[in-house]
């Protein structure tokens, strides 16, 4: 403890510098805190996807439809337990392209439910989407962006399904559902096929896609390989996957993410290793009387060597955990843009991978000019003044 | 024998070379030195002589290319670089022509520096460092940063650093080598002093014969070798 004020002493000496430094790795923190989020954000499906579940849709592309009717048939196939399908609707609120969100039909509220367990909707309210036609449920940060309540009359307007006698599609808010997980998606708005169907203008029994729960994950790709063989030769041919990766082709659409936010890092970390381990080496070669002087009355080489390493690492770390905390705090107040990216969120083992790069970069960064002021000879050091 | 009637330091057929480059420079040659306890010798020589090098060996902040180097019955040429830095830390005080304190150091933090590598509380250290500014008459600049005292204070509190961890030895490298005779004058009463009243051991290289009149002993380096003449 008592070598703390010698090091802090040493951070003093050129202050813009050590801010400065910092500065950079504060800079280089909550960039990384950000672009975790990020990669979050978009791997979050695959994180959270149900090993129980398959995704089918239309051999041809996501975007080419299926026929309503292979619910019954889906099920009949041994193995699966239930099957629910989606179609996407694309509802704006109030004629602003801004307020858009993912919003769809889904087939039958019991069987979604049961599917989909990480949607938590009171048991009310879940009777009252079974009695309400007209009925939706939205997620707790959907509700949020537009401070929807229970009751509401929300009307939404869809460029690819206009409503039969044209208009909006008018909506009751029944329930608000809460994500039972951290990285759940809550900014979904689900309402009924039946009323969807009935009064759409055009593509009657036509749907999206299907999630299809199994018995046994464990026979999930057999399970798979029935449904497609199922449809085959038909005129609507059926691509069945895992639903994480259904989402990870969904992400991949976007491009290899992942890659690329480790590549921006990895170019961020470089950098700021060369500039805290510069200012480490400066500090050192500036030092170098000081450094023989303490050697001289009795310092050791291995001393010598932790206070430069613990000066790196404090500067690694001012920087470093403030750039961490204001990245959470940035995450914290939520998604930037909840259309885009539903969840966002800095996850706890992430903040661990940070913490381990602070006192990473600290390490690194001194340990040259530790090791050069650890083999500095005391004789030379102390001459270089006369 | 007796150990209090052994000489302090003894060294016996010492070399000392330096290589650079491609070239052996050879600065001590089979050189051999008995000091008393209790002395305070003055080391005299030109430029270049060795005199700077002889006082590294002698404090264990160099080795011997040959030779040994005892102090106090401890041949410390044969210490590990460890432990050569803990028997420094107890053994010598090194007092230097351009003070070498820590500009970001206060006066009273400079003199504590040797301290911090026992395992006195911080009361304790508090205390001796006190005590060492007293004696070399600074207790009213304790707080001082280093720039903002004179060349002799700064002198000061260099000594105070080397006798706070009360060794037997000082080692002192021109000590008035960067004041003015009066300022230079002051910090030799004070070396005299501590020679005197502490019992002190000193060797201090001068360029002065005015500051060697003060020693107990004078000895000239030329060459490699000790005369106790003065050569031409
Ligand atoms: N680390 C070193 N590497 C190479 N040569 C050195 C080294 N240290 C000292 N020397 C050489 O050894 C010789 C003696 O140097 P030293 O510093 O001991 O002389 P000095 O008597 O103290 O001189 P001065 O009165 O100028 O201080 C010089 O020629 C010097 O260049
Ligand atoms: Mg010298």
């Amino acid at each position: 403890m008592k070598f703390v004020s010698l090091v802090w002493c040493n951070l003093r000496r050129k202050k813009l510098r050590t801010w400065l430094t910092i500065l950079s790795v504060f800079v280089a923190f909550v960039l990384f805190g950000l672009l975790c989020a990020l990669k979050e954000a978009f791997t979050a499906g695959v994180a959270v996807a149900g090993a129980d579940r398959l995704i089918a849709r239309h051999k041809v592309s996501l975007i080419m439809l299926l026929p309503e009717s292979y619910s019954r048939r889906m099920r009949q196939i041994p193995g699966v337990d239930s099957a629910v399908h989606f179609t996407w609707f694309n509802g704006i609120y109030q004629d602003d392209a801004r307020n858009f969100f993912a919003s769809m039909p889904i087939s039958d509220p019991e069987e979604f439910l049961k599917i989909f367990p990480e949607y938590v909707l009171p048991e009310s309210a879940r009777k009252e989407w079974m009695a309400t036609r007209t009925g939706a449920i939205v997620g707790r940060s959907l509700a949020g962006r537009f401070g929807w309540k229970v009751g509401d009359q929300v009307p939404l307007k869809s460029p690819i399904w206009p409503r039969k006698g044209g208009g909006a599609w008018e909506f009751k808010i029944v329930g608000i559902y809460e994500g039972a997980k951290r990285a759940t998606d809550t900014s979904g708005f689900y309402f009924r096929y039946d009323y969807f169907d009935e009064a759409r203008m055009r593509g009657e029994g036509e749907v999206g896609w299907y999630a299809i729960r199994v018995a046994d994950p464990d026979q999930a790709e057999r399970v798979a390989s029935a449904l497609d063989a199922e449809f085959v030769n038909s005129p609507f041919e059926t691509k069945t996957e895992p639903e994480g990766a259904f989402a990870q082709g969904f992400a991949q659409q976007i491009g290899d993410i992942g890659t690329m936010l480790i590549a921006i890092l990895s170019a961020v970390f470089f950098t700021i290793l060369l500039v805290a381990g510069n200012t480490m080496a400066q500090a050192v070669r500036e030092r170098t009387e000081e450094l023989g002087l303490l050697k001289a009355v009795g310092f050791t080489n291995g001393l010598v060597l932790v206070l430069v390493l613990a000066e790196s690492t404090l500067i690694a770390m001012a920087g470093g955990l403030t750039g961490l905390g204001a990245a959470w705090l940035i995450t914290a107040g939520g998604s930037p843009m909840p259309s885009v990216l539903p969840v966002f969120y800095l996850p706890p083992h992430l903040l661990l991978v940070g913490l381990g790069m602070i006192f990473g970069l600290g390490l690194i960064a001194g340990l040259l000019p530790a090791l050069d002021a650890m083999r500095l000879r005391i004789a030379v050091a102390l001459r270089r003044q006369a | 024998m007796d150990v209090s009637q052994q000489p302090l330091v003894r060294l016996e057929g010492v070399e000392k070379s330096f290589q650079r480059g491609s070239e052996q420079i050879h600065v001590l040659a089979n050189l051999s030195l008995q000091v008393g306890r209790g002395e305070f010798l003055a080391l005299m020589g030109p430029s270049g002589s060795g005199k700077s090098t002889l006082l590294n060996l002698v404090g264990g902040l160099d080795r011997p290319t040959a030779g040994a180097v005892e102090i106090d019955g401890e041949r410390i040429d044969q210490l590990s670089e460890r432990q050569l830095a803990a028997w420094r830390a107890r053994h010598v005080g090194l007092v230097f022509q351009f003070y070498n304190l820590l500009p970001m150091l206060n006066a009273e933090r400079n003199v504590e520096l040797p301290l911090l590598l026992t395992h006195l509380s911080r009361g304790e250290r508090r205390e001796h460092v006190r005590v060492a500014l007293e004696v070399v008459g600074l207790s009213h600049r304790t707080r001082h940063y280093p720039r903002t005292l004179s060349g002799g204070e700064q002198q000061r509190v260099g000594i105070a650093r080397a006798i706070v961890n009360d060794p037997t030895l000082l080692l002192c490298d021109e000590p008035t080598g960067d004041l003015d005779r009066k300022t230079g004058d002051e910090i030799l009463t004070l070396l005299q002093a501590l020679n005197r009243d502490q019992g002190k051991t000193i060797i201090m290289v001068t360029h002065d014969p005015h500051a060697s009149a003060r020693a107990t002993r004078t000895l000239y380096l030329e060459k490699g070798q000790f005369s106790t003449e003065k050569p031409e």
